[in-house]
C-alpha cells in the first residue's frame, strides 16, 4: 500500500473487531430497568466508547458487554449501572494498550 | 491458610514498582491481576516519564521495551480547517538518560515490569478478580479473590487496581467521582513503516514526537487530541471529561473519527492501518478532593489514588510508580515497629507530600476546574485568531494596509481585547 494513501476509514464495529477479547457468557455490565423507563438522557447509548448499550425496539436497554472495553465510563456518566469486573481473564485482552 | 507480608491488588505500574521495592527487601508479596496477563488491561496515552523507573531498574531501557525517547513535541491549535503550531526539539533529550521519557504500549512494557518484580520474588496470581478486602477487626487483613479458596490474608494490602476504582470506594476511601472529575479516553493504534514515521516527522532511529491538539481537535471542548509516535505504530487518541461529552451528547469515537480526519491530523496518518481500538478514564480528581489513601492495614497507589497531573505535563505512570515505592517504602517502615494501623502508616502521606507528587497535584489539581470557566479558551479563540491569521496572508489586489485592517477588524468585533489577554494569563498560570 502506498504511503501516502488514506487511512482506511473503519466502523466501530470494525475496530472493535481487531480487539481481543475472551467471552464470557455472563454479563459483568447491569442496568435497572425501572430507572431506564424514567431516565430522559440515557447517556449510556452514546457515552460508551464501545458503544455497548442499545435500545430495542421497545425502548429497553440491551447490553452488548462482549465488546466492553473496560474503561468505566458508563459508570460515572450513570449513577444506577452496576459494573462489576469480569471473570479473571476474561473481558478486553490488549495486544498494544 | 495463605499468609504474605503484602497482598496487592493489581499489577500495573503502581503495584509492580511496590512489589519490586518490598521483595527487594526480603517480603514475601502476592501480586493479584485480573488480565489475562500483566498489561493485558493497561493503557495510557503513550508517554511514560521515568524519573522512579530509572532507580528502581538503572538504564531499563536498555533491557525494556520501549518504542522511542521523546525530543521533539508539537502543540497545535485547531479550528475546522486550519491550524497553528509551535513545535519544539531537543537535541540534548538524544543522550541518556533521554529526559526520562519514552513512549511505551502498555501490553508490551507492564508486563516486561511485571517480569522483573517476579524474577525478583514476587508472586504475580493472573486471571484472578479480587472482589472485596478482608476485615479484621476494622484492620484490612487480607484479600478475597474471585476462586476456590481465594481468601488470602496479608499484614498489609495495597490497593493498585486503577482509575475505575471499585474497591476503594467499596471500602469507603473514595466517593464514586463526578462525571467533570474523570477524563475518558480513545485511542487507536496504527501501524506506519519505520522509516516512514521518521521521515514524515523528521525522527532519527528510536527518536521519538509527542504531538498535543487542541480547540478544533475536540470540537471546542476542554479536552486534547494526541499523536505520539512508536517504533513502526503511531498511538492516536482523543480524551474529554465526560461531563462535557454528557453535555454534548457526544459519542467518544464519534470525536475520535472527526479529529483523524481533520485535514491536518489527516495527512499525518497516510499509509497507517489501524490495529488496535482502546478506551481509558483518566482520573482528574482535583487536589481537595482526592481521595482518603490510608486505612488500618490499606494503602491507595496509582490511579485509584487520583495521582495525574493533568497539566500539559500529563504525568501519571511516573506519579503511580512513585506512589508504589512509597507505600512499599512506608511498609518496610511500619514492620520495624509491626503498627500497620493508618497511624502507623502516615509515613505515606508524608513521603508523598514531600515529593513532586502532592506539589504537582497541589499546583495542577484544579486546571480542568479553570480551565472549564473559559469555553471561549477552545472555541472562540482559536476560530477568531485562526480566521484572522488567515486574512493577514490571503493574498488579494487589496493594499495590504487595507487587508490587516479588515482582518483586525474582524477580529476584534468578536472577541473583546481585554478578556483575551486576561483569559491567557488565566491560562498560562493554570497550564505552565
Amino acid at each position: 500500500m502506498s504511503i501516502l494513501q488514506p487511512l482506511e476509514q473503519k466502523t466501530l464495529s470494525e475496530k472493535l473487531f481487531l480487539v481481543r477479547f475472551k467471552t464470557d457468557t455472563e454479563s459483568h455490565l447491569k442496568v435497572n430497568p425501572e430507572k431506564c423507563k424514567e431516565c430522559k438522557d440515557k447517556s449510556c447509548i452514546y457515552i460508551c466508547p464501545a458503544e455497548v448499550y442499545k435500545l430495542d425496539e421497545k425502548e429497553n436497554i440491551i447490553i452488548s458487554y462482549e465488546g466492553c472495553l473496560e474503561c468505566g465510563t458508563c459508570r460515572i456518566a450513570c449513577e444506577f449501572i452496576e459494573w462489576m469486573n469480569p471473570k479473571g481473564g476474561y473481558g478486553v485482552c490488549y495486544r498494544y494498550g | 491458610m495463605e499468609k504474605f507480608d503484602c497482598v496487592i491488588i493489581g499489577a500495573g505500574p503502581a503495584g509492580v514498582a511496590a512489589a519490586l521495592t518490598l521483595v527487594r527487601k526480603g517480603l514475601t508479596v502476592a501480586v493479584f491481576e485480573r488480565g489475562e496477563y500483566p498489561g493485558s488491561k493497561n493503557l495510557f496515552g503513550g508517554v511514560l516519564y521515568s524519573t522512579v523507573l530509572n532507580k528502581l531498574i538503572p538504564e531499563f531501557w536498555k533491557e525494556a521495551s520501549v518504542e522511542r525517547h521523546i525530543t521533539k513535541r508539537r502543540y497545535s491549535i485547531l479550528s475546522k480547517n486550519s491550524e497553528m503550531a509551535v513545535e519544539f526539539g531537543f537535541e540534548d533529550f538524544n543522550h541518556p538518560p533521554f529526559n526520562n521519557s519514552f513512549t511505551v504500549l502498555r501490553a508490551k512494557f507492564d508486563r516486561w515490569f511485571a517480569q522483573k518484580a517476579e524474577d525478583a520474588g514476587a508472586v504475580i496470581f493472573t486471571e484472578t478478580v479480587v472482589d472485596d478486602f478482608i476485615y479484621d477487626k476494622g484492620k484490612v487483613s487480607g484479600i478475597k479473590a474471585r476462586r476456590e479458596g481465594g481468601d488470602v490474608y496479608a499484614d498489609v494490602v495495597v490497593c493498585a487496581e486503577g482509575a475505575n476504582s471499585l474497591l476503594t470506594e467499596k471500602a469507603g476511601l473514595k466517593k464514586k467521582p463526578l462525571p467533570h472529575q474523570m477524563i475518558t479516553a480513545v485511542k487507536e493504534i496504527i501501524s506506519i513503516p519505520k522509516d516512514v514515521i521518521e521521515d514524515r516527522f523528521n525522527l532519527s532511529d528510536n527518536e521519538g514526537m509527542a504531538l498535543e491538539f487542541f480547540g478544533g481537535a475536540v470540537k471546542g471542548m476542554i479536552g486534547s487530541g494526541f499523536i505520539y509516535t512508536n517504533k513502526d505504530s503511531l498511538s492516536v487518541g482523543v480524551g474529554c471529561p465526560i461531563s462535557a461529552m454528557k453535555e454534548n451528547n457526544m459519542k467518544p469515537n464519534d470525536l475520535l473519527e472527526s479529529f483523524k480526519s481533520h485535514p491536518v491530523v489527516k495527512k499525518l496518518l497516510r499509509g497507517g492501518k489501524t490495529e488496535e481500538l482502546s478506551a481509558k478514564m483518566i482520573p482528574e480528581l482535583g487536589y481537595k478532593t482526592l481521595p482518603k489513601l490510608i486505612a488500618d492495614g490499606l494503602l491507595i497507589v496509582g490511579d485509584a489514588g487520583g495521582f495525574v497531573n493533568p497539566s500539559l505535563y500529563r504525568e501519571g505512570t511516573n506519579m503511580a510508580m512513585y506512589s508504589g515505592v512509597a507505600a512499599a517504602e512506608t511498609i518496610l517502615e511500619a514492620r520495624q515497629s509491626g503498627d500497620f494501623s493508618e497511624k502507623g502508616l502516615q509515613g505515606y502521606i508524608k513521603k508523598l507530600e514531600e515529593s513532586f507528587v502532592m506539589e504537582d497535584l497541589e499546583r495542577y489539581g484544579d486546571v480542568p476546574e479553570k480551565l472549564s470557566e473559559m469555553p471561549q479558551l477552545f472555541k472562540e479563540y482559536p476560530d477568531a485568531i485562526l480566521k484572522m491569521v488567515q486574512g493577514y496572508f490571503t493574498i488579494s489586489d487589496l493594499p495590504k494596509d487595507e487587508l490587516h485592517r479588515q482582518a483586525w477588524n474582524g477580529f476584534k468585533d468578536n472577541i473583546s481585547m481585554w478578556k483575551l489577554l486576561l483569559d491567557m494569563y488565566k491560562a498560562r498560570k493554570a497550564v505552565l
